[in-house]
C-alpha cells in the first residue's frame, strides 16, 4: 500500500472515531432525548406524583415526575403562614404535645398507604424526628389530618414505615433514653437507657391512628426500618447502630463494633402476646391530634397509657441479624425474601435471606444473645454480599424486575445491582453526596420501575449560587433500560431524607376540588350572607365575627363597637363552590399569619386590637377582577366607650 | 288505519319525555373553566349542568350587572300544562283517527313551539340586556344575550345554546304525527 493510501485510511479512521465521539456526546445526559423524556408540554400533566420529605422544613413537598416541577408544599409539622396552618385557631391543636405547643419538627420518611402490599394512594404518613410524632396526610385533600405523639421515645428516625396492609405505621428510637424518664447520670447509659419501638395501628376505614403497643428494646440507636412483605409479612426489620451503647463522641465510640444488628421483630407474635395479656401498662402522656374535615377543626386529646412488651422475656418476639458497620437503610425486596442492610461505614452491602433467617431460628443457630435477645449466626442468615459496590451505602430501592438500586453517600453514586447474583450492573454519579433515593412504589410488592430520584445532601455548584445556603439538589434517572440515564437535575425544598411516589392515575382522580358548603359543620360557619353577624359574649371582651367571603367582598365589611382590649375572633367562611377559588384574609396589626380559606371552608384568626382607630383588613389572594376592592374596616373605640356593636355590608 | 293511529298516539306521547329530561342547554366555555359551566333548561325548572354551575354563572355575571338566573318563572307553571294537554289531545285525536285532526294537532304544536321559542328569546334578551346601572364592569354597547341556538362569542366566553334529548324526542314525536297525516292521505288515495 502506498503511503498516500495509509494517510487516507488514517484520515478516514480518525474522522469516524471523532464523529463517533461526538455522537456519544450528543446521546449523553444533555442530549435531546433526555430533554424530551422530561418535557411535559404546557397543559399536559406529569405521570407520577413524588412526595419528598422536607427534613428541617417540617413539611412535605409534592413534585411531578418526570418534569421535576414542584406542585405543592403540604404543611405537616411546621407552622405555615402561607395557609395559616398552625396559626389559625382550628389548626393550633395539631401542634399540641406533652411538651406543649411545638411549632416545628424535622420530617423524614414519608410512606404511602398500601393494600396487599401495593400502593392504594389513600394516605401518606410522615414522621417527626425531634419531638417524636407521626402524621397522617389525606391524599384527597392533601391536608394533615392527624398527628400522634410517640411517648418513651427520642429521635423518631426509624419511622413512619407501614406494613403491607397499613395495619401499622411504626416508630423507633434513634436516641435511647431512660424509660421512664428520670434524673440519672448520663454515664449510666448502659442497661438503663431503652429504645422503644412503637406499633401504631391504622383504622382500615378512617385511617385513625392509635398507639397499639411498644416493644422496649435495648438502648441501641434504631436507625431505619422496613416491613416484610409476601412470606415475610408479619415481620418488621430495623437497623441498629451504637450497639456499643456509647453516650459520648459517638462518631468514634459507636463505630467500634465490626457488626451491629438488624432487629427482626415478629409483630404477629407481638399481637399474640398482647392478646394473652403478657404486657405491662405503663403510665405515660402523649398527645393525639385529629383534624375533622367537616368541622374544619383540629382537637387535641392527651392519652395516659401505653401497653409495653419486654422482648427479653418474651421468646420469639425479636431476633438480631448481625450486619456489618453501622447499617443505615434496611430494605426489603418486592418478594419479601431479601433484606438488604446498608452498612454505612462499609464498601459492600449485606443481603440477608428471610428463608435462611427462619431456618436459623428453627435450628437455633445462635451466636449468643444481647440482653437475652438471640443473635442469629451471620453465616446462616446471609444470602450474599454486593462486594466493593461503592463507599458508604445508605439506602436501596427496587424496580420490580429483579434489580436493586443503592445510594452511596461517600462515593456520590447510584449503583444498580442484581438480586441473586449480587453483581453490579451499572453505576451513575450523583451531584453530590446522595442520601436516599426513590422509585415510585419502590418500597412495595409492585414497584413502578421507570424512574429513580436521587436526593442529595450537597449542592455546591449545580445551580446559580444563592449565597451560603443552597437548596438540596435532586437528580432523576431513567431506569427503564439496562443502563441508567441521567435525565434531570432539580432543586428541592428543605432537606429531603426520603420520598414516596405513586402513579398520577392512583391519586389525581380522587383529589378533592373543594369542600361542600352544606357539609361544613364548623360551629361558627355561615351558609349565606344572611347569617353573618357580630356577637359579644355577654359583657366580656370576647367578640365573635361570623364573616363570609364571596367574589369580591367580605360580609360584613364595616364593623363598629369593638373596643381596645377585646379579643376578636374572625370566623371566616368562604361561600364559593368552585375549584381553586380561595379567599385570603389579613388584618393590620394582628399578631398572626394570614388565612387562606378554601371554598366551603371556615377558618378563624384572633385579633386583639390595642389602639383606637379605624383598621382595615383585606383579601390576600388575588381572587377575581375586583380583588383589589375586597377589603373592609373595623372601628376600635376606647375601652369605656358606649358604642354598640354594629355591622353592615353596603349600608345593610 | 291502524298504522297512522299508532304513529299519532306514539308521537303525542313522546311529548311526555319533556317531563323526565331536559329540553335545552346553554354552555359557557372559557380557558379558566376547564370543565365548562352551564345550565339545563326543563319545561318546569333550570338546573346546574354540573354542581354549582348556576351559582358560579351568577357570580361571574354580577360583575357586568346581570340579574341572577331565576329559580322560578311563570313559564314553569304554563309549559307543563301546555305539554300535558297537547299530549292528551294528540292521544284523543289518534283514537278518533281523523287525518285532518292529525294535521291540526301538528300545526298547533308548530305554533306553540314557535311561541315557546319566541318567549325563550324574550327571556334571553331581557337576561342579556337588563343590566344593573351600578355594575362594576360596564362596556358600552355590549349585550350579554346568549344565542337562541348555536354558538356566540360573548367577551371571554363562548356561549353554546342547543336542544337536548327532551326536545329531540319532541321533534321526533311531531314528525311522527305529520307522517301519520301523509300516510293516511296516501292510503285514502290508493283506496279511492
Amino acid at each position: 500500500m502506498k503511503l498516500t493510501n495509509y494517510i487516507t485510511l488514517f484520515a478516514v479512521l480518525f474522522a469516524m472515531a471523532s464523529s463517533a465521539c461526538m455522537q456519544s456526546n450528543n446521546n449523553g445526559a444533555l442530549g435531546g432525548s433526555a430533554a424530551e423524556k422530561v418535557y411535559v408540554a404546557p397543559g399536559e400533566q406529569d405521570e407520577f406524583y413524588a412526595f419528598l420529605s422536607g427534613g428541617y422544613s417540617g413539611n412535605l413537598t409534592v413534585y411531578g415526575l418526570p418534569s421535576g416541577r414542584m406542585l405543592k408544599e403540604i404543611p405537616v409539622f411546621s407552622q405555615f403562614p402561607t395557609s395559616g396552618y398552625g396559626y389559625s385557631e382550628e389548626t393550633k391543636p395539631m401542634f399540641n404535645t406533652s411538651y406543649g405547643f411545638i411549632p416545628w419538627d424535622d420530617l423524614h420518611h414519608p410512606d404511602i398507604s398500601q393494600t396487599n402490599g401495593e400502593l392504594d394512594g389513600r394516605w401518606i404518613f410522615a414522621n417527626a424526628n425531634n419531638t417524636p410524632r407521626i402524621a397522617r396526610i389525606s391524599l384527597e385533600t392533601f391536608e394533615t389530618e392527624e398527628i400522634i405523639e410517640i411517648p418513651n421515645s427520642a429521635g423518631n428516625h426509624s419511622s413512619s414505615f407501614i406494613t403491607e396492609n397499613t395495619e401499622y405505621v411504626v416508630a423507633g428510637t434513634r436516641f435511647s433514653v431512660p424509660v421512664p424518664q428520670r434524673d440519672i447520670s448520663i454515664d449510666e447509659y448502659k442497661g438503663n437507657f431503652k429504645g422503644a419501638v412503637s406499633f401504631v395501628s391504622v383504622d382500615e376505614e378512617s385511617g385513625r391512628m392509635d398507639l397499639s403497643f411498644q416493644i422496649m428494646m435495648p438502648g441501641f440507636n434504631y436507625d431505619l426500618g422496613h416491613p416484610g412483605r409476601g412470606d415475610s409479612h408479619g415481620w418488621f426489620f430495623f437497623t441498629t447502630y451504637n450497639t456499643e451503647e456509647a453516650n459520648t463522641l459517638l462518631e468514634v465510640n459507636a463505630s467500634q463494633n465490626d457488626k451491629d444488628f438488624i432487629a427482626a421483630i415478629n409483630w404477629k407474635k407481638a399481637e399474640e402476646y398482647i392478646a394473652q395479656g403478657k404486657f405491662t401498662t405503663m403510665e405515660s402522656e402523649y398527645a393525639h391530634n385529629v383534624y375533622d374535615e367537616h368541622t374544619h377543626t383540629g382537637t387535641s386529646t392527651m392519652k395516659k397509657e401505653v401497653r409495653v412488651l419486654d422482648p427479653t422475656e418474651l421468646p420469639g418476639l425479636v431476633y438480631f441479624l448481625p450486619t456489618p458497620k453501622s447499617p443505615h437503610g434496611v430494605d426489603v425486596d418486592p418478594s419479601g425474601e431479601y433484606i438488604v442492610g446498608a452498612g454505612k461505614l462499609s464498601a459492600s452491602l449485606t443481603v440477608h435471606s428471610f428463608s435462611n433467617m427462619m431456618e436459623a431460628i428453627e435450628n437455633e443457630n445462635f451466636d449468643g444473645d444481647a440482653y437475652g435477645i438471640p443473635i442469629l449466626n451471620f453465616e446462616n442468615v446471609t444470602a450474599g454480599q454486593v462486594e466493593s459496590a461503592g463507599l458508604g451505602p445508605l439506602h436501596t430501592e427496587f424496580d420490580g424486575r429483579g434489580n436493586a438500586y443503592t445510594t452511596f453517600f461517600i462515593s456520590s453514586e447510584v449503583v444498580k445491582w442484581e438480586l441473586g447474583s449480587w453483581e453490579v450492573i451499572d453505576r451513575k454519579p450523583t451531584y453530590y453526596s446522595v442520601g436516599h433515593l426513590m422509585i415510585p412504589g419502590g418500597n412495595s410488592r409492585e414497584p413502578f420501575g421507570k424512574y429513580v430520584v436521587a436526593m442529595n445532601k450537597i449542592t455546591k455548584d449545580r445551580y446559580l449560587p444563592t449565597g451560603p445556603e443552597m437548596e438540596h439538589s435532586a437528580q432523576l434517572y431513567d431506569i427503564s433500560g439496562e443502563k441508567m440515564e441521567l435525565l434531570l437535575d432539580f432543586p428541592t425544598h428543605g432537606e429531603p431524607h426520603y420520598a414516596a411516589g405513586a402513579p398520577a392515575s392512583l391519586i389525581a382522580p380522587r383529589s378533592k376540588k373543594f369542600y361542600q358548603l352544606e357539609d361544613n359543620e364548623h360551629p361558627y360557619a355561615v351558609m349565606n350572607e344572611g347569617e353573618t353577624k357580630v356577637v359579644r359574649e355577654g359583657n366580656s371582651n370576647v367578640v365573635h365575627v361570623y364573616m363570609s367571603t364571596i367574589r369580591s367582598h367580605f360580609a360584613p365589611d364595616n364593623i363598629e363597637g369593638i373596643k381596645v382590649g377585646d379579643k376578636v375572633y374572625f370566623h371566616i367562611t368562604n361561600l364559593e363552590q368552585d375549584f381553586d377559588v380561595p379567599h385570603g384574609v389579613a388584618m393590620i396589626g394582628a399578631n398572626t399569619s394570614e388565612l387562606l380559606i378554601m371554598p366551603g371552608q371556615t377558618k378563624t384568626f384572633l385579633w386583639e386590637p390595642e389602639k383606637v382607630g379605624v383598621w382595615p383588613f383585606y383579601c390576600t389572594d388575588f381572587c377575581s377582577a375586583l380583588h383589589q376592592e375586597m377589603q373592609g374596616y373595623v372601628r376600635v373605640s376606647p375601652r369605656n366607650s358606649n358604642i354598640e356593636l354594629s355591622w353592615s355590608l353596603d349600608g345593610e | 288505519m291502524k298504522t297512522s293511529k299508532y304513529l299519532m298516539i306514539g308521537g303525542s306521547l313522546l311529548l311526555l319525555s319533556l317531563f323526565v329530561m331536559p329540553m335545552w342547554n346553554i354552555t359557557l366555555k372559557a380557558p379558566q373553566y376547564p370543565d365548562s359551566i352551564g345550565m339545563n333548561i326543563w319545561i318546569n325548572k333550570i338546573e346546574d349542568m354540573n354542581p354549582n354551575d348556576i351559582k358560579n354563572i351568577n357570580l361571574m355575571n354580577h360583575y357586568v350587572g346581570m340579574a341572577e338566573i331565576p329559580e322560578h318563572m311563570k313559564e314553569f307553571d304554563i309549559f307543563p300544562i301546555v305539554i300535558g294537554s297537547m299530549a292528551a289531545l294528540g292521544v284523543l285525536f289518534g283514537f278518533i283517527g281523523n287525518k285532518n285532526l292529525y294535521l291540526t294537532w301538528f300545526i298547533l304544536m308548530c305554533i306553540l313551539g314557535a311561541a315557546g321559542m319566541y318567549d325563550f328569546y324574550l327571556w334571553e334578551y331581557e337576561y342579556g340586556h337588563n343590566l344593573d346601572p351600578k355594575a362594576a364592569i360596564k362596556i358600552p354597547g355590549q349585550g350579554y344575550q346568549p344565542p337562541l341556538i348555536g354558538v356566540k362569542e360573548i367577551l371571554n366566553f363562548t356561549a353554546i345554546s342547543k336542544p337536548l334529548m327532551g326536545a329531540y324526542l319532541m321533534f321526533v314525536g311531531m314528525f311522527m304525527t305529520l307522517y301519520a297525516y301523509f300516510y293516511e292521505r296516501k292510503l285514502e288515495k290508493i283506496e279511492a
